[in-house]
């Protein structure tokens, strides 16, 4: 008798990557389309309305750059932590902490030329993003704690931390009463590359991804954190104990994530409100997986979700469907490139039983 | 006076520790069979919105009660077809489950968001509430509160004295032993994620049954996640998860009740206190070594002999 038995696969051949990918998102998509049709709203529709909304104008490919460029400093971050078997899933709070920072600058210098205005703001909020992910690393690194609960707390008490804030003590006289800060000033806006509505920021994503790119290819110390990621045994051979790994690797990633906060209060709200939150921080957990924390494709996978975003706001507008949908599609991506990532590493084989 | 002021803060301390209790009793169950399913807070939503939804087309609570367990099973079935059939990491498939969950729930919710469901309303068990200050607190609630105060027992009695139990616990702590001792590692692992999953859902039901009687969205706020915690603080025993449960119980009454009497303080900081509690009980479990405690085989997965 044969029986059939699941074997590790040696064979990875260059088509095999990009078929499962696609493969898990046709999956996905389908799945989406019937949680449509449960609904009562037409699935044909409403991929359409989905795909026309994210890909069919100039506009939208123009705003799905806009969402890409915090999506992309928040993925960066947290795949940097992945690497090292970090699970840091706070780039929410470290989002906010960062928002946070560059709004404290914005609102306590106003009259400083923006020369000097801007890069104090990026390193305010650096900072409170590197704090904020260095408490759940140093509870991991001096107690062994979990990163995982730690830094997703830590999201609930940041995002509670810029309401407070923003209904109370950093509330604009002027504003009628709606929890928001005044305006930033000129000098505190980061402004839009001009014919576009894209903020400099770009520049920034493109900096730091290519500096990360260097780090990780070319540094000793960045082959050093891969090897201990893939390999935690090899880490008391690098020069870097494993402790200190860890510390660097989240103060990276909440700076980072700070940063994307930074950008989104300064260029495109022009204050700090509520709303400066919209899940970028989750997100960027989706586009760090899918793209399999290559600085590259997190690239590629953050402009596809961003997409994705417009192309939720669109279903939301003309088919008044709710942002959930959008949710609902992150989620079911992952589990397919989770599920799909199988056909990569085994093969089912038929044996003798 | 004072007594007046205490009896309803610990029952009310009681009510909002059920749920909480029963999610993390679940995931006790299948952490105990090797798999860290971090799907809880999404899974409780799914566990809501169903429960809310049999309950209102039925209009019969104990059916939307059930219902509810028997949904996120199903659910939370994703997570294991990923991670014990397909070997996915058992991380990032919980996080996706939480973010689907979160999805779906607030997704097919929306239409009912402010809607009421019968549910389950409180009363007062005959006798054992006439024990004076104990019989307000814990026999004048409602029957899920009830069944609660039995499912520690259950549980613990299915973890350590009947057959099933021990096979999933001997593959949560050794899968390899398990598998040569003739045990179905995958088998047992998709009846701890499914069991627990149900049990989860209950949680999920307590809150749009008995919590609010209404949908809306975001009913969980976090407490899935603060049962992750607690199967820690638990020391992955359900008896001690009590203790946890109705000490997140007892804040968020508190919480609630300080809101309500008006106070300086903003409510940001009221509202946090649960969320930098679960650190500070993190870090004492931690402290004290209860790590150790965790099933040997947690969020490994089991790999095919080559």
């Amino acid at each position: 008798m044969k029986k059939w038995r699941v074997v590790h696969s040696e064979d990875k051949g260059v088509l095999r990557g990009p078929a499962v990918l696609i493969g898990a998102l046709a999956v996905a998509l389908g799945v989406s389309a019937f949680m449509l049709a449960l609904q009562g709203k037409s699935p044909v529709q409403g991929l359409t309305v989905l795909f026309s909304g994210a890909f069919g104008s100039s506009y939208a490919l123009e705003d799905a750059l806009v969402k890409a460029v915090p999506l992309y400093l928040c993925s960066l971050g947290v795949a940097m932590a992945f690497r090292l078997l970090i699970w840091n899933i706070g780039a929410e709070g470290q989002f906010a902490l960062g928002a946070i920072g560059s709004a404290w600058a914005a609102l306590t210098f106003p009259g400083l030329p923006w020369f000097l205005l801007l890069p104090l703001m990026a390193v305010c909020s650096a900072f409170l993003g590197a704090l904020w992910g260095l408490v759940p690393a140093i509870l991991k690194v001096r107690l062994g704690v979990n990163e995982i609960i730690v830094t997703l707390m830590m999201n609930y008490i940041g995002i509670l931390l810029l309401e407070f804030l923003v209904f109370g003590p950093w509330k604009d006289p002027a504003g009628f009463g709606f929890p928001m800060t005044a305006m930033y000033s000129d000098s505190a806006i980061v402004a839009d590359i001009p014919g576009t509505s894209v903020s400099w920021g770009i520049v920034l994503c493109v900096v730091v991804g290519v500096l990360m790119s260097v780090f990780f290819r070319f540094t000793r110390l960045g082959f050093e954190l891969k090897a201990a990621g893939e390999n935690p045994k090899s880490a008391p051979y690098a020069r870097i104990p494993y402790s200190g790994l860890v510390l660097l690797v989240m103060a990276v990633s909440g700076a980072l994530a700070g940063w994307a906060g930074f950008l989104e209060a300064s260029s495109n709200l022009n204050r700090l409100e509520v709303s400066v939150m919209s899940g970028y921080g989750y997100t960027a957990i989706v586009v760090a997986w899918l793209a399999r924390l290559s600085p590259l494709r997190i690239g590629v996978a953050s402009y596809l979700l961003a997409a994705l975003m417009v192309g939720v706001e669109n279903l939301q507008l003309v088919m008044q469907i709710p942002a959930a949908f959008g949710d609902i599609m992150e989620g079911l991506i992952l589990v397919c490139v989770l599920a799909g990532g199988f056909s990569l590493n085994y093969r089912i084989k038929r044996v003798p039983g | 006076m004072i007594l007046e002021m205490i009896v309803p803060l610990l029952a009310a301390t009681v009510q909002s520790g059920t749920p909480i209790l029963l999610a993390t009793l679940g995931e006790i169950i299948t952490e105990k069979g090797g798999v860290l399913n971090l799907g809880v807070e999404g899974m409780m939503l799914v566990g809501a919105l169903g429960g809310f939804l049999v309950c209102q087309q039925t209009g019969s609570p104990w059916l939307g009660f059930v219902a509810a367990g028997a949904v996120t099973a199903l659910f939370s079935g994703v997570h294991a077809l990923v991670c014990v059939n397909f070997m996915g990491n058992q991380v990032v498939s919980g996080l996706a489950l939480t973010i689907l969950g979160t999805g779906v729930a607030n997704f097919l919710g929306t239409p009912f968001i402010g809607q009421e469901a019968p549910g389950f309303d409180g009363f007062s068990v005959p006798l054992l509430s006439d024990i004076p200050f104990l019989g307000r607190v814990l026999f004048s609630q409602d029957a899920l509160v009830y069944i609660s105060y039995f499912l520690p027992l259950l549980v613990f009695v299915f973890l350590s004295r009947t057959k099933w139990g021990l096979r999933l616990r001997a593959v949560g702590e050794h899968p390899e032993a398990a598998k040569s001792a003739g045990i179905s590692v995958p088998g047992y692992r998709w009846l701890g994620t499914m069991l627990g999953g149900f049990l989860v859902g209950l949680g999920g039901a307590y809150l749009s049954l008995a919590y609010t009687h209404m949908w809306t969205s975001d009913l969980s706020g976090g407490r899935g996640w603060i049962a992750v915690a607690l199967v820690i603080f638990a020391f992955w025993r359900p008896f001690r998860a009590i203790g946890g449960a109705y000490l997140f119980g007892g804040i968020m009454a508190f919480q609630l009740r300080v809101q309500a009497m008006g106070t300086d303080l903003p409510s940001s900081f009221l509202l946090m206190l649960p969320y930098v509690l679960t650190i500070v009980v993190l870090v004492l479990s931690y402290k004290k070594g209860r790590i150790y405690a965790a099933p040997a085989g947690l969020g490994v997965n089991a790999e095919p002999e080559e």
